[in-house]
């Protein structure tokens, strides 16, 4: 174990900002300096976090190849918070999240080639081209998707929240030993789903994390012109009985040792829990963002805490990190996600067959509007009733 | 010989959930009342008793959320049955029922499937006015990944929501309020009926009724009607639209030559459109006339009790349509 020195607390023109975006007054303590990480497991969240910003940097300029079509929400500035999260709880714990979602899919464990070469629409994919950028399920890495409707996944987050606890109590006669995370941004506050899915959460003692993503805008509406108490995102949470948190989401250490804490609550109670989690996108919402509706420096200022430098210099600090360690794991990552978009290059579109499988898993289709389709099984019919033989061919 | 055995549509759905639930832990009901309350229409009556609070589970009025919560469930493995009071409250989980649990096998590549059965009264009950008397079959037979069942009598509504949940893909499951207390005879041995199978219901030769759902009964009246007024007709009950048993529909019709289809679900993009136009498709040179078509009027539910039912696809509107598919105005 070594103790770093901790993070300097912003300077007051920082914390203006801050306020500024979040709507709050106080800022948060760094809370890094007072756990123990091992050195080699923050450097690993280092190339974590590399790893995606090198693959979003990639995404990009895919994108503006046309190599990539859609819709597509790149992670920069946001690392922090998969990464974070997801060392925060086990690999069995289920994750579900929003559109924004490559960093999740690479925090959690997915090949970046899989993700790159979903977003081309290539075979290779994780959905075999069929999901894209948006929708990134990866049942290995228990991910359940990326999706694509603002609020959607906080109703499923608690169905699989509901469904784990079901599994260890109901059905196996165990005590519930797995939590949720469930991202979500901080537009979704508004939906309501978001509502629901929390009142059901508190109701049915749920355990499952929302966390939100809290980057202060949703798309170009900062979020006190969308949310109400805004500054005090946790008093949404207080009234649904669900312990709210605030966490400082630009700094891994500090996300980690926050959200182990609240996932370890949550897994020992079996309650959900709920996470202002302050970060910021430092591209725009999507591809086509000018970015307009706020200001470059507001944009200094937190690129100034991006978490990717933070961790770095800390670990440099603390001589735990030499120049030249540091060249070659980014090194190792641009090779990495270079070969993750050659794979993809490489990786064929999906083969026509593919338009008509995954509809349903007992298949009668496919269904064109003029053949009849094929169906399984026999036939039990009560007396007096006929049942003709379907599966003779129509002409 | 023995009297068969009789019980309510009601029972039937009950029955079917509990020989599932007993079968597998992974089923379980959840919606409102149907735990302590019994069902708002008493199909879970017991339920709560016998599988306890952990698997018969009472929800708030939040049809989004706990429709979400059930696909959820169902993407980790578990097979919820989700009790909507109405389909016309399902309305308000558009986005779950609609977006998530159709699409998430085919938008996962295959790796999610969502084994989850939604069921409640659909069309009108009585005078409950626009808002609750959805035909809900109308507008989502459309989407592709989901499987619609409608039965029209007991036996079939307990083999049909027993293979709808036994199955692994998502099942919109529409029943009638205005059928919960017809009964009808159900066998005490367990069975199943597939889907994607329609029943001749009745057997004649002028002209062949194409329905599901309630108003299979209000087909059965007007063949009844015809048969005093010297014309016989075949009457199909299709038991699922989706998938929907054309085959069975059209070897009717190239008997027939003349055809009816039923649907109390509005005309315009209906599956009773998609029906007629595989009727014309498969039997171009068989039909006499065209293929006519029985709907709800095209307007918002009324409530007044005369309106009502005139707006209903009734029994005396199947007569007309069948007199001038045969000729016989």
């Amino acid at each position: 174990m070594t103790t770093l020195p901790p993070s300097v607390p912003p300077a007051l023109a920082a914390t203006e900002v801050h306020a500024k975006v979040f709507g709050a007054t106080e800022h948060l303590a760094p809370v890094a300096s007072k756990v123990d990480v091992p050195v080699e497991r923050m450097k690993q969240w280092l190339r974590d976090m590399l790893l995606i910003r090198e693959f979003e940097v990639r995404c990009t300029q895919a994108y503006q190849e046309k190599k990539i079509g859609g819709f597509c929400h790149v992670y920069i500035g946001q690392e922090a918070v998969a990464v974070g999260c997801t060392a925060a709880v086990e690999h069995r714990d289920p994750i579900v999240t929003a559109y924004r979602d490559h960093g999740h899919a690479l925090a959690r464990g997915m090949d970046p080639k899989y993700c790159m070469a979903e977003m081309f629409g290539r075979i290779g994919g994780c959905a075999k081209g069929k999901g894209g950028s948006m929708h990134m399920f990866d049942r290995d890495n228990n991910l359940f998707g990326g999706h694509g409707i603002v609020g959607a996944q906080t109703p499923l987050g608690a169905g699989l929240a509901f469904a784990c606890k079901y599994m260890d109590e109901v059905m196996d006669g165990k005590p519930s030993s797995r939590v949720v995370l469930c991202f979500l941004g901080d537009g979704a506050l508004n939906q309501g789903a978001f509502h629901e899915a929390l009142n059901l959460a508190g109701l049915f003692d749920l355990p499952v994390i929302y966390v939100v993503e809290n980057n202060g805008y949703s798309m170009g509406t900062a979020i006190a012109r969308g949310t109400t108490m805004a500054h005090s995102l946790v008093t949404k949470a207080a009234g649904y009985g669900i312990d709210g948190y605030v966490i400082d989401g630009m700094d891994v250490v500090d996300v980690y040792a926050e959200m182990k804490r609240v996932a370890d609550r949550c897994r020992a109670t079996s309650r959900p829990a709920f996470v202002d989690m302050r970060t910021y996108r430092y591209k725009g919402h999507s591809m086509s963002d000018p970015r307009k509706y706020r200001t470059k420096e507001e944009e200094e200022v937190f690129e100034a805490e991006d978490p990717i430098g933070k961790l770095q210099r800390r670990l440099q600090a603390a001589g735990q990190l030499g120049d030249e360690e540091f060249k070659v794991m980014q090194k190792a990552v641009r090779d990495q996600v270079r070969e993750s978009v050659a794979w993809s290059d490489a990786s064929p579109q999906p083969p026509m067959e593919e338009l008509f499988t995954d509809v349903y898993l007992e298949p009668w289709g496919p269904y064109t509007g003029s053949t009849q389709p094929a169906m399984n099984g026999g036939t039990v019919n009560p007396a007096g009733f006929k049942t003709i033989d379907t599966k003779e061919e129509l002409s | 010989m023995t009297a068969l055995r009789e019980i309510e549509f009601r029972d039937a759905l009950r029955e079917a959930m509990s020989e599932e639930m007993r079968r597998d832990k992974r089923v379980m009901l959840m919606g409102e009342e149907v735990a302590q309350y019994n069902g708002a229409y008493k199909v879970s009556r017991g339920m709560l008793e016998e599988f306890g609070p952990r698997r018969v589970i009472d929800t708030p009025i939040s049809e989004s959320g706990f429709a979400g919560m059930a696909i959820g469930a169902a993407m980790m493995g578990l097979k919820p049955v989700v009790e909507f009071m109405s389909w016309s409250f399902s309305l308000v989980a558009a986005d779950p029922i609609l977006n998530n649990a159709p699409k998430m096998l085919y938008m996962s590549g295959g790796q999610f499937g969502c084994s989850v059965v939604f069921r409640g009264n659909d069309g009108a009950g009585g005078q409950l006015g626009s808002t609750h008397s959805w035909c809900v079959e109308g507008l989502y037979s459309n989407v592709p990944g989901i499987k619609i069942a409608i039965p029209s009598n007991p036996y079939d509504a307990k083999g049909l929501l027993k293979t709808s949940i036994r199955g692994s893909d998502p099942v919109f499951f529409l029943e009638s309020e205005r059928m919960l207390g017809n009964k009808g005879h159900v066998p005490e041995e367990e069975y199943l009926i597939p889907f994607g199978q329609a029943a001749v219901v009745r057997e004649g030769t002028d002209c062949t009724l194409a329905s599901w759902g309630r108003p299979v009964h209000f087909c059965m009246e007007a063949a009844e009607e015809l048969q005093k007024q010297g014309i016989s007709c075949e009457v199909i009950d299709l038991r699922t639209v989706r998938p929907l048993d054309v085959g069975t529909v059209v070897r009717s019709v190239r008997k027939t030559s003349a055809c009816v289809v039923v649907d109390q679900s509005w005309s315009f993009g209906s599956p009773g459109s998609e029906l007629a136009s595989q009727v014309h498709r498969h039997c171009f040179d068989d039909l006499d006339n065209y293929v006519h078509r029985v709907h709800s009027a095209d307007v918002p539910t009324p409530y007044a009790t005369n309106l009502e039912q005139e707006y209903l696809p009734n029994a005396r509107k199947i007569v007309e349509a069948v007199r001038s598919a045969t000729y016989n105005l």
